[in-house]
């Protein structure tokens, strides 16, 4: 290969977050859905297919079920949440990714709890193993490819112009005839699909996972590449994941102690944050407001 | 009839905001309801489209008893309707619009998946040239000035497929010229046997259009007739008008 080692870890690591964000860029700029749960998603995608590869399932089935299992939580974060807008709806999806957070950590007997679950196997499709991580690169860059398509496709549908109504007003969509309950749960359980999915690659990559892969931090992380990147933007999205993964790496030509390397990491993400809220509210390529 | 209200109650909190309505309203008419702000017209309308629930009292639409269903089921069955302050899709253009309205299949995500090819552009075509709204059909619904809103939110009610069409206020704010043309476009739609019942609080144009009309206020049904019946009728006056019932005084109905 023609980039060094670490230039692809970086690649894959940016192949999985545009998925990630992608999907979230989904449900919060297209369907106007405040989810603060996607970082739930990601974690039930990781810890789903890495427990059913280590039990000997083939990586496709561990993770087209990773995928289908974060959806049904999809699904049921939509039902429950239904009546919620706003900031009550960004609570309680918050509120949902601590209790995934919770559950990942205390049931000990499936997770392992803040031990994680080393040795999770490489992926091994049609017999054929993933060893390196110049292989890994191009499986996750192909995944990532046909992700973001179908998500492309389906925001450009007519289903798609009627996530984008329901954003702007569900009321009228309603009166149109078009149950914006169904809409709703469709685009949050494609979401959490594609989010699954980008977990399971996540853990098959890394090969260990803790909760703490799941928390905040990545939360935030994933928040800032969507806002960033602009609402209702999936070029926005794209772009602003290459921008906040890799700038950041750029520190570490500084050589900076690893104590501080974390944290000025994070103040470079919240400096970019703030410089697109002040410069361009809508974020890079944003279509729609923040409100 | 295509519809039917029968003994609607509706309270928020203390607040009696509709009283036992009831009235129907026939097919192929222009029906208005009129009263006083505050009289429940637009609660009314509410509660016909099942935005709200009511109460107490049935709804019948087309022979069909639909107090139990949801607003998009109803929809569904042949309701279309407009709101008082226009609520249209601001990051959508005209044609998507359209297409929302006209469109019963955009709902199957999967089957949507690889279609683009579109196929309401001659009923888009149709519809614009009926509301005689005069823009790209890729204009977005936030550069429309407040009448091209108007239009495009008429234009929605219209081409979404119905059998009742509900207009809350659809001449408000308009200048008198596009009140006149949505007046004609009323007339025309009638005259292809449309059945309308709308909310206005404009009396030329709700006097010069209409065939049946009733009158609100305090969340009842305070009269019914035809234009000239309620122009003449001293309690509606005094209803609507408050302490008037002279010749004078009714001359401001016309």
């Amino acid at each position: 290969m023609i980039i060094s080692a670490y230039q692809t870890h970086i690649f894959i690591l940016i192949f999985i977050y545009i998925i990630l964000a992608v999907s979230l860029n989904l449900a919060l700029g297209y369907t106007g859905l405040l989810n603060l749960g996607h970082v739930a998603f990601f974690g039930i995608g990781a810890y789903t297919s890495a427990l059913l590869a280590i039990e000997g399932l083939p990586y496709i089935a561990a993770v087209i079920i990773a995928g289908l299992f974060a959806s049904v939580f999809g699904y049921l974060l939509v039902k429950a949440t239904d009546k919620l807008k706003g900031d009550y709806m960004a609570m309680a999806t918050l509120g949902f990714s601590f209790v995934v957070y919770s559950l990942l950590l205390n049931l000990r007997d499936i997770t392992r709890g803040a031990m994680g679950i080393p040795g999770i196997p490489k992926p091994s499709i049609l017999g054929l193993t993933i060893r390196t991580n110049d292989q890994y690169l191009i499986f996750v860059m192909a995944v990532c490819a046909i992700s973001v398509f179908i998500m492309y496709r389906m925001v450009n549908s007519p289903f798609g112009k009627l996530l984008e109504a329901n954003r702007d007003n569900a009321v009228n969509l309603r009166v149109l005839g078009k149950n914006t309950f169904a809409l709703k749960y469709k685009a949050m359980m494609t979401s959490a699909f594609f989010a699954g999915v980008s977990g399971s690659l996540y853990a098959h990559y890394i090969t260990f996972i803790d909760p703490t892969s799941f928390y905040i931090a990545e939360l935030i992380l994933i928040l800032t590449i969507v806002i960033v990147g602009g609402l209702a933007s999936i070029k926005g999205s794209i772009v602003a994941t290459i921008v906040i993964i890799y700038v950041p790496e750029m520190l570490k030509m500084l050589e900076l102690p690893a104590s501080v390397l974390g944290p000025v990491r994070q103040a470079l993400y919240a400096m970019i944050l703030i410089a697109i809220l002040m410069i361009r509210p809508r974020g890079i390529f944003g279509k729609v407001d923040l409100e | 009839m295509i519809l039917s209200c029968k003994d609607i109650h509706k309270s928020f909190g203390g607040i009696k905001a509709i009283q036992g309505c009831s009235f129907t309203v026939k097919k192929n008419k222009i029906t208005a309801i009129i009263g006083p702000n505050g009289s429940g017209k637009t609660t009314m309308f509410n509660v016909i489209s099942k935005l709200i629930d009511p109460d107490s009292g049935t709804i019948e639409f087309d022979g069909q008893d639909v107090t139990s269903l949801k607003d998009y089921e109803l929809s569904k069955l042949g309701i279309s309707r407009t709101f008082q302050d226009v609520k249209l899709f601001q990051n959508l253009t005209i044609r998507e619009h359209l297409q929302i309205a006209l469109s019963d299949s955009d709902e199957r995500l999967l089957s949507n998946l690889f279609r683009t090819k579109d196929v309401e552009s001659e009923k888009i075509q149709e519809v614009m040239e009926i509301v005689g709204l005069d823009k790209p059909l890729e204009t977005y619904a936030t550069d429309l000035s407040y009448g091209q809103r108007k239009l495009l939110d008429l234009a929605i009610g219209i081409a979404k497929p119905h059998s009742l069409l509900m207009l809350d206020e659809p001449v408000a704010g308009v200048n008198p010229r596009l009140r006149d043309s949505i007046k004609n476009i009323l007339r025309e739609l009638n005259n292809r046997g449309e059945s309308i019942l709308l909310i206005e609080h404009d009396m030329n144009f709700v006097m010069d259009l209409v065939d049946h009309i009733f009158v609100m206020d305090a969340g009842k049904v305070i009269a019914e007739g035809s234009p000239e019946e309620i122009q003449n009728d001293p309690y509606v006056l005094a209803a609507y008008l408050g302490n008037c019932g002279d010749e004078e005084e009714i001359e401001c109905w016309t």
